[in-house]
């Protein structure tokens, strides 16, 4: 657009200029040529002349000077040529005085131009200058020759011939020129307008298409009109959709297929068991009209379908993460309430185990959360400390920021070794199986916990020293996808990154990380690493 | 000890058994139905006073056939459902059932449930009106009337209409509701309550959308509007 302009521009400067030169060069000959015979004329005029005195020969040469007509030159108004006749420099005669068209006009000759004729007699000496005419200085062909007046000696004739003509000319080719220009600019500018609209609106149009389907419009495509390139970008683009689509419809398929599955087993396992589970605790309730043997068989009957049947919740509830079927309902609930409720119902396990249950919770810590989900990150939290705790104090501390509010459980039991920080949250991991157990665990916990987490945009993060004792943090952001900036509470003791790791993709059936996205990343600082979506 | 009658509409023959073996002992009358299309002829015949309905059914589904038997009967009913899916759960209340409970359940906490759908009317006889609104509330009759015409609450509608009623000054949060009008000793689900208040206004409320008897207090629970 703008080279477009220049390129008319500078093309039309350069044709203004060459027809210029053209018009000057055609008007320099005429005028050279004219003014050899007006001078031709004047000197036979000269010759011939009957007297020689001063006044005769004044009036022929004011009759020589006369507005020149019928040279086939315009010569009304101002137009007309002019004729000068000076006395030479170093003419010695009596002077005739100078005689001129009109008076005034020996002014328009350049002195260069007197010099040149003094120089160079014998030749006519040409030199472009200015002339008035109609009151405005216009170019005009100033020719300068020698003629001998006799009696008079030497004197100069000019004739002055305004390029009137061509300057209305070039003010006509140059207004056109201009004209044209501008036309074919505006025309260069509707083009390339046109071009832009015929090029960039379906690039644009593919550009809102596929923004509708990254917004999950799965059924919208370009219209392909025409046979050219564009309509071929339309096609494969729209090709392209189709397969997107086909693949996300057999993924969601496959997805769906795998809910339904989940819901059906989860079904169908759960109305035997639940026979089991009444018939189970009839014949727990009457074993003491059992023989000893038997009646001990109908506690362990009852003991492990307890536990048969957590596991089956458990593994329910993971296959549902895994399915992408869970969702949160994020409703504003404080920490404090939950820790309250946990401690609460953890009172009588801790008790049996010796250990007491510190709370400290002096602020409210709110966020939007899903209580049911969170209830269960802090009791596994809290039951695991207890349960590794070796009769010790467990300390349990919440705390919030303005991004993000935290609950930490902390143990001076038996702690973690060193790479088991980031084993923990691994499905079924326990760092000893043959440990003794008094809550007969699945080494679930933890990782539906991490998952819980992960619903809230939360971190979960552990840290523990063999001795030492383990600190587990949940994290959860103030406000639903305003990142956590840091964690209000310290996970290590000394809050550096010695013995801190951070769970990596720990997902039993789809396996990598990558299917989550990245699940943590190490930094120095404080907060070890985010759980992300 | 209470009698009553219990309908169980469960297609799982052992099941079903077990759960008579388990309510027998407990001294109630049992009366089984293994399908979905059969259920409402069987609830008509045996008119009992609580259903045990299994959410999933030969034939009709369970939520259908709470539908039917709630569109001509306040009997309180309880959903036996397998899933804790929330959809599957919320279906089921807003069908018209009154409580529920999952599979795999304990049978003391089966009992609870249906002790609690059964233990209504013969706590007080004596008279007591309560006035909510432009409601007049009968206690020992059970009856709710506005402007001398009967509106048709469930027992369990009832009982939380009368709980509310019967504290205008105080708000109640989801969880007192649950203890108190569900029986819950432990934590129960919330959305229990949600859906019963929501089924509550759409008998009651002038305007469900504009509640003037069951006001709402964000955060905290509910309370009775003005007397
Ligand atoms: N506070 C702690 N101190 C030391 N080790 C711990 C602590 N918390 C968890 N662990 C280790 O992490 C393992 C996994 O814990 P997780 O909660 O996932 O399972 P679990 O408690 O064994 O079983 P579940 O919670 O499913 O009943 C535990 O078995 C234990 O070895
Ligand atoms: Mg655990």
């Amino acid at each position: 657009m703008f080279l477009g302009t220049f390129v008319a521009l500078a093309l039309g400067t350069y044709m203004y200029q060459r027809i210029a030169t053209g018009l000057t060069a055609r008007a320099t000959s005429i005028g050279e040529q004219q003014a050899l015979n007006e001078r031709d004329y004047a000197q036979s005029l000269f010759n011939n002349a009957p007297r020689t005195d001063i006044n005769s020969l004044r009036a022929i040469g004011l009759q020589i000077a006369a507005p020149v007509t019928g040279t086939g030159r315009e010569s009304d108004g101002g137009q007309h040529d002019r004729i000068v006749i000076m006395r030479s420099v170093d003419n010695t005669f009596p002077p005739l005085g100078i005689i001129s068209t009109e008076s005034g006009d020996e002014r328009l000759i350049p002195a260069s131009l007197r010099a040149a004729v003094q120089k160079d007699p014998t030749h006519a000496q040409l030199q472009i200058g200015t002339a008035p005419v109609n009151g405005k200085m216009i170019p005009a062909v100033i020719v300068g020759a020698r003629i001998v007046i006799p009696n008079a000696g030497n004197y100069d004739f000019y004739l002055v011939s305004p390029m009137t003509a061509e300057t209305q000319m070039l003010g006509i080719v140059r207004t056109s020129f201009l004209l044209g220009g501008l036309a074919l600019t505006l025309l260069l500018a509707g083009i390339a307008y046109l071009v832009t609209r015929m090029v960039v609106s379906p690039v644009r149009d593919a550009a809102h298409v596929s923004e509708r389907l990254t917004a999950g419009a799965l059924n919208e495509r370009m219209q392909v009109s025409g046979e050219d390139d564009l309509a071929r970008l339309a096609t494969s683009f729209n090709a392209m959709a189709d397969s997107l689509q086909r693949q996300i419809r057999q993924l969601e398929d496959l997805s769906k297929l795998q809910q339904r599955f989940t819901s059906d087993v989860s079904h169908e396992l759960r109305t035997p068991l639940t026979t089991i589970r009444m018939a189970s605790d009839m014949i727990h309730a009457s074993r003491s009209d059992f023989t000893a043997p038997v009646a001990r068989s109908a506690e362990l009957l009852s003991r492990e379908l307890d536990r048969f049947e957590t596991l089956l919740t458990d593994l329910l509830e993971i296959s549902r993460f895994d399915a992408g079927a869970a969702t949160a309902s994020h409703e504003p609930g404080d920490l404090r309430d939950i820790v309250e409720r946990v401690v609460d119902g953890c009172e009588s396990l801790a008790a049996a185990q010796g250990v007491r249950l510190r709370v400290h919770a002096r602020r409210p810590a709110v966020a939007p959360m899903d209580a049911r989900r969170i209830e269960r990150i802090v009791r596994n939290l809290v039951t695991n400390a207890i349960e590794h705790a070796e009769h010790k104090p467990v300390d349990i501390t919440v705390a919030a920021n303005p991004t993000a509010v935290a609950v930490a459980v902390r143990d001076y039991g038996v702690g973690l070794r060193e790479g088991d920080a980031e084993q923990v949250f691994n499905r079924f991991w326990r760092a000893d199986p043959a440990r003794a157990r008094t809550i007969g665990g699945t080494g679930l916990g933890l990782s539906i916990s991490l998952e819980d987490a992960r619903l809230h945009d939360g971190w979960l993060q552990a840290w523990g020293e063999p001795g030492n004792g383990a600190c587990f943090r949940l994290t959860l952001p103030v406000r639903a996808g305003q990142p956590i900036v840091r964690s209000p509470v310290t996970l290590a003791p000394d809050d550096s990154s010695i013995g801190i790791a951070m769970p990596r993709g720990n997902s039993l059936t789809m396996g990598t990380p990558a299917a989550g996205g990245p699940v943590g990343h190490s930094d120095p600082g404080g907060e070890r690493w985010r759980s992300a979506r | 000890m209470t009698t009553g009658r219990v309908l169980v509409v469960d297609d799982d023959p052992s099941l079903a058994e077990m759960l008579s073996i388990i309510l027998e002992g407990e001294g109630l009358e049992v009366t089984v139905c293994a399908a979905g299309d059969l259920a409402l002829r069987a609830f008509r015949e045996s008119k009992p006073d609580v259903v045990l309905l299994d959410v999933m059914l030969p034939g009709i589904d369970g939520v259908e056939v709470c539908r039917q038997i709630r569109a001509e009967s306040t009997v309180p009913i309880v959903m036996l459902t397998a899933r804790t899916d929330t959809v599957d759960v919320v279906l089921g209340l807003e069908s018209g059932a009154d409580d529920y409970v999952t599979k795999p359940f304990k049978p003391q906490e089966l009992v609870a449930r249906v002790r609690a759908r059964l233990r209504r009317g013969d706590d007080n006889a004596e008279a007591e009106t309560l006035q909510l609104g432009d409601l007049t509330i009968d206690v020992p009759g059970h009856v709710v009337t506005r402007e001398g015409s009967t509106i048709l609450l469930t027992p369990l509608e009832f009982d939380l209409l009368v709980a509310l009623a019967r504290k205008p000054w105080q708000v109640f949060s989801r969880e007192t509701l649950l203890e108190q009008v569900w029986g819950y000793r432990h934590a129960g689900d919330t959305r229990l309550v949600n859906v019963h208040v929501q089924r509550l206004r759409s008998k009651v409320e002038n305007d469900p959308e504009n509640p003037q008897i069951v006001l709402t207090v964000r955060g905290v629970g509910y309370k009775a509007g003005k007397a």
